[in-house]
């Protein structure tokens, strides 16, 4: 079994910030986070696999950039994760959350190829996600 | 599994001789990091934590309680000292591995008494070509 990463970076805007709260709730419960803001994220995408034994590869990693850029950077890059999609409107974009979408996003497009993600906030702070996200 | 990892740093020196060796015999084991004059690293610290996301806040533990933690339990502690005036280290040699898994243990017992998440490693980089890393999980 082989284990290849592809990196890729993107920049978004968001807060933290919960419907169903008030402001002062959400300012209360977010602090300095429930402000709008911005990250460079850089994610990791992991697949495992034997080579092909034809190919010698994993996965093509052309196919790979080309899930990531269909799934995560069309969706993500210089868009708003609050406004510009719809995935954080029951929960606030949290490293935690946002890796768990995108986490979900290319189970979907990879199926069992996947092994895991891990997304970078900044060089200080990240979520890795592996095998089945039972929590 | 999902799980959250915060970087740190802190400046610290250290010299490496145990007491249960001469001086020939630290010198010949820790080699120049015996110098009784001792040396310095900027220690790098990724602490990892695993558990369920709060509904709450969305987060595993929250990230200003953690940098808190850290500072008090381990930063404020270690950085800018001679880490073989703590009492961690008065009897461990202050390696990596000790510093490592005595950071583990410390920041273990604090983060369980207040939360549900665990913390599931502690990562020392020591320089940039040499890390420990100690706790349940794999990598």
């Amino acid at each position: 079994m082989v284990r290849l990463t592809r990196a890729v970076d993107f920049a978004a805007s968001l807060r933290y910030w919960r419907p169903d709260l008030s402001e002062p709730e959400n300012r209360a419960l977010f602090g300095r986070f429930a402000s709008q803001h911005g990250h460079n994220y850089r994610l990791e995408v992991t697949v495992q696999g034997e080579p092909d034994p034809a190919t010698g590869m994993v996965m093509d990693l052309k196919e790979l950039k080309a899930v990531i850029e269909r799934e995560i950077t069309a969706r993500f890059d210089h868009h708003d994760l609050n406004r510009d999609t719809s995935f954080f409107e029951k929960v606030p974009p949290t490293p935690e959350h946002f890796a768990r979408v995108i986490h979900e996003l290319l189970r979907t497009a990879l199926g069992d190829q996947l092994y895991g993600v891990r997304l970078r906030q900044d060089e200080d702070l990240w979520v890795d996600v592996v095998g089945e996200d039972a929590e | 599994m999902i799980a959250v990892t915060r970087r740190y740093r802190f400046p610290a020196a250290h010299v490496l001789r145990s007491v249960v060796f001469s001086d020939a015999e630290n010198e010949r084991v820790y080699g120049n990091c015996a110098n009784p004059a001792g040396h310095g690293h900027d220690y790098g610290l990724e602490v990892t934590l695993a558990g369920p996301v709060d509904a709450r806040s969305g987060a595993i533990f929250p990230i200003d309680r953690l940098d808190a933690l850290v500072r008090e339990r381990v930063l404020d502690r270690l950085s800018h000292h001679l880490l073989n005036d703590d009492v961690w280290f008065r009897v461990a040699v202050p390696t990596a591995e000790n510093i490592a898994i005595a950071i583990e243990r410390e920041l273990r017992a604090a983060v369980g008494a207040e939360s549900r998440a665990r913390v599931v490693r502690v990562r020392l980089l020591e320089t940039r070509r040499n890390f420990f890393a100690c706790g349940e999980a794999e990598a």
